[in-house]
């Protein structure tokens, strides 16, 4: 065992180096325009390029009920032209300046974002501020884009069980708030949104107090500011928004279980999901220990799980844990595992069972710990390679009720977690009646 | 999302258009005391460095009955190496946040390595483990053949992969080309540790080599790394296990009938290599027509003016020894047959009349201006850089590669619409229950 022992002294070494540096050392700008606007500059200048993104405090958890998918549609709606620009404008225009161009919906915002050359960002904002309140929407483009949307739909989610699966574990999770609703819809409530529905959501939610803009790049933080003010600034408001409230969650009182037998999945797997706070929802270290958690219990090849279920057992081919902690009003922790082939999909379910029965009886060793948070802030540093990727952290912080420097702050907090905020975080939220367990199996006959 | 194309195409495809162009970077060939050259852009604007490598050679090499061999080697490159274990090779490089990953196309067998650059030393130590003394302990190499077989059962049902999968069939019958790099079960079930060592020896030599790296290290340092990491391997010849291949031609149906609500279709026919002396202007016409932008004229007519699909793309994919014309959508079952017809039409009108004036001078400012998003970060400098010494483009092909698009002219683009496209001779798979289509002609 001599390989192993020099490994672990290389190990020690490596981990007094690491812990006291300041991983994600950006510099960003975070001001409001006169009309409530806010903005995020973060100045990169490793290329020429800008990401220039606008997001919405909107998302499908805002949609009223029977309108499953609106939030998501408006956004492929809102290229579809305004009173100053035809239909398809928008996206030549972008694409002869050499952009390339998207947009995204989730249950808490709506972003659009354009990447493109540094000295082109005015025209981007000029095209953003126009559409943010001119959007003109006829039949004719609507009702061909509803059947894009339900190709979608079909082609990411009714082609695939997992993904079916999946959508049925959030419905289950749910049983008041619209997190249970997916993102892109339900099928029959899809089919009847109108050009109306797309209206009137635009109108009741696309107004600059509402919106986030984020710019990472080739630029300084007065360039923005100049621009913004020019073309965001000069907007009125069509509303004030109001606070954001949904339907809370009644405490979890039953663990479910749905099983889902198709004959399209090939191999069967096993998830259980735990309903948990979300960064924005917690208190103290909650969040951040969710998150060291997950990764001692099922990130990498070190994992509990994975050495316990793949190494050790050998009945599993993958086994992962993971805490998804970026929505507004609350978060899921959940486990997951596939067996290997002819493995009974119980079989993994029990074991998972008993990795996390001992985790909650004798907890997690100040070994993994470091383990997890050193890699955790070293891994932090390749963002900085990525102008898009930060402009995305700051836009997910900023439309789910936190602060843009919290979220580049969190290297500094992982610091802080102890072995008592993860044995506390473990003990409140891995209890069975708090889950959902879902089971994709290929055929009837291995149910019992 | 508003876009998101099917995944075009087919395992084992490089999507290898390493069409990038004038940015002024400035790219130093270094060359080692040992005599291995590596492409460097240096940056120390961030603590960080990015490696890409390629060895010649790839799944193509796989022994016949073991398909899967390359690939199964790339799951055993953090499995242990030299005087470490699995556990602790996985330690050690997970501690050090290193990122190290293998990729197996048909043509290449590529690496990269991430890396803090305060721990280059340590992270060089591991690449040069791995590379040159990994180990393929029979527990470790058992437990990554139940992950591949997984990969391999789930494959099996999966419709873009399986669509793809019968499509290359259909266009490389018995070639080398048309087996699956990742395997079947079948195959994976075969393979055993000395395969992993022969396809080792095989594929890493220094003859095949080819090194891009990006980021916080200067010239003098990379020069003693690439003799440290790579000197050790064996300067044998790289394999060359493919020539002479032929692309079949339409027209061909084949229907795999699955019970999924949305289709999926393949579409297309022989393409053109790299190398071709026309490869810009077929490049500038397949952009136009099924490019990645809202404005191409398959995204125009089937999903815009008609909701078919959320996502088509078409465009070249140039293997080493063969080109293929691609393309890809996923429709509802019952309107199948009516995507594919208009797909028909504007493949021929493209075929017939070329693009327009107008086309041309938005593509060329598209792809022109948008030269810079393919290098604003390390990770997408080294992958270009790397593409291009795979493609021998030459190192001053970044700076040449604007004034070439804008050079080229309307009657060149044509020319290579009549010559590439051809709407009655497509070779078609479809995976689904599609209404108004079904298996016809057996290609030939």
């Amino acid at each position: 065992m001599r390989a192993v022992k020099i490994a672990v002294l290389q190990l020690a070494l490596i981990m007094l180096m690491v812990l006291p540096v300041r991983a994600l050392d950006v510099e960003i700008s975070n001001f409001k325009l006169a009309n409530g606007m806010e903005v995020v500059v973060i100045p990169n200048n490793r290329a020429p390029v800008v990401t220039h993104m606008v997001w919405y405090r909107v998302g499908s958890a805002d949609e009223v009920s029977g309108k499953s998918g609106l939030a998501h549609f408006l956004e492929h709606l809102m290229f579809k032209g305004t009173s100053k620009r035809a239909p398809g404008e928008f996206d030549r225009l972008i694409d002869i300046n050499g952009g390339e161009g998207n947009a995204f919906t989730t249950s808490d915002y709506t972003a659009y974002f354009q990447r493109i050359a540094s000295d082109r960002l005015e025209l981007m904002m000029e095209l953003e501020a126009d559409r943010m309140q001119n959007l003109v929407l006829t039949d004719e483009n609507v009702l061909p884009e509803l059947d894009v949307v339900r190709e979608e739909r079909r082609e990411r989610t009714d082609n695939d069980p997992s993904a079916l699966l999946g959508e049925q574990i959030d419905a289950a999770m749910y049983t008041a708030h619209p997190y249970g609703k997916p993102v892109i819809g339900w099928m029959s409530e899809v089919a009847k949104l109108t050009r109306a529905d797309a209206m009137a959501f635009y109108r009741a939610h696309y107004t600059p107090a509402n919106a986030v803009l984020v710019v990472a790049g080739d630029v300084t933080p007065e360039q923005v500011k100049v621009l913004a003010e020019k073309y965001y600034g000069v907007l009125k408001n069509s509303f004030t928004p109001q606070p954001r409230v949904r339907t809370p969650e009644p405490d979890p009182i039953a663990a479910r279980r749905v099983t889902l037998i198709d004959a399209r999945a090939a191999s069967p797997a096993v998830q259980r999901s735990y309903l948990a706070p979300s960064y924005s929802a917690s208190t103290g270290h909650e969040a951040l220990a969710l998150d060291l958690l997950a990764d001692i219990l099922g990130s990498g090849t070190q994992s509990r799980l994975y050495k316990s279920l793949v190494i050790d057992q050998k009945i599993a081919a993958y086994a992962a844990a993971w805490y998804s902690g970026d929505q507004m009003d609350s978060g899921t922790f959940g486990v997951y595992g596939a067996p290997n082939p002819g493995v009974d999909v119980a079989k993994v379910e029990a074991a998972m069972d008993a990795v996390l029965a001992d985790l909650l009886k004798n907890g997690v060793t100040q070994q993994e710990l470091d383990r997890v948070r050193n890699q955790a802030i070293a891994e932090r540093v390749y963002t900085l390679d990525n102008q898009a990727a930060l402009a995305r952290m700051a836009g997910v912080a900023l439309t789910t009720g936190l602060s843009a420097r919290s979220i580049f702050d969190r290297d500094v907090e992982i610091g802080k977690v102890t072995l008592d905020d993860i044995r506390a975080a473990a003990a409140r939220i891995i209890v069975l009646k708090r889950s959902v367990t879902g089971v994709l199996l290929p055929e009837p006959q291995t149910l019992n | 999302m508003r876009l998101l194309f099917l995944r075009i195409i087919v395992a084992g495809f490089t999507l290898a258009i390493s069409f990038t162009s004038a940015y002024a970077i400035e790219i130093k060939e270094v060359t080692s005391p040992g005599g291995i050259k590596a492409w460097l852009v240096e940056n120390k604007a961030i603590p960080l460095i990015a490696m890409n490598f390629s060895f010649e050679g790839g799944s193509t090499s796989d022994p016949a009955g073991k398909e899967g061999t390359a690939h199964f080697l790339t799951g055993m490159m953090d499995e242990g190496a030299g005087d470490l274990d699995g556990a602790a090779f996985q330690a050690l490089r997970d501690e050090l946040a290193v990122r190290i990953n293998f990729d197996s196309g048909m043509d290449q067998f590529e690496g990269s390595l991430q890396t803090l650059s305060k721990n280059r030393a340590q992270a060089f130590d591991l690449l040069k483990k791995v590379l040159t003394a990994p180990h393929f302990e029979k527990t470790a190499m058992e437990r990554v053949r139940q992950q591949f077989l997984v990969s391999a059962i789930n494959d099996e049902q999966e419709p873009e992969s399986l669509a793809s999968r019968a499509w290359m069939e259909l266009a490389f019958g018995s070639q080398l080309y048309a087996r699956k790099s990742s395997g079947t079960p079948q195959s994976l079930a075969a393979i055993t540790p000395d395969d992993l060592r022969a396809m080792h020896r095989l594929l890493f030599s220094r003859k095949g080599l080819k090194v891009a790296v990006v980021g916080d290290i200067d010239a003098a340092s990379l020069a003693l790394m690439l003799d440290d990491v790579f000197g050790g391997l064996p300067d044998t010849e790289p394999p060359k296990p493919v020539s002479g291949v032929t692309v079949a031609k339409g027209p061909v149906v084949k229907v795999i009938d699955r019970d999924i609500p949305q289709s999926i279709i393949v579409f297309g026919n022989e393409g053109i290599l790299r190398s071709d002396p026309d490869f810009i202007p077929a490049f500038i016409m397949s952009e136009i027509l099924g490019g990645s932008g809202f404005a191409s004229r398959l995204t125009a007519e089937i999903r815009e003016k008609r909701g078919l699909t959320y996502g088509i793309g078409f465009g070249l994919s140039p293997m080493d020894h063969a080109g293929l014309n691609v393309g890809s959508l996923g429709t509802r079952n019952e309107k199948a047959g009516e995507a594919l017809a208009i797909v028909k039409d504007t493949l021929k009108k493209m075929a017939d009349e070329g693009p327009t004036q107008a086309e041309l001078d938005d593509i060329k400012t598209y792809l022109t201006g948008s030269y810079a998003l393919r290098f604003d970060t390390n990770n997408k400098i080294a992958g270009q850089l790397l593409g291009i010494q795979e493609e021998n483009l030459g190192i001053d092909y970044i700076n040449k590669r604007n004034s070439m698009v804008e050079a080229i002219t309307l009657d060149q683009v044509k020319a290579q619409a009549r010559r590439l496209i051809d709407s009655e001779r497509l070779i078609v798979t479809v995976v689904g229950k599609p209404e108004g289509l079904k298996s016809t002609g057996t290609g030939g």
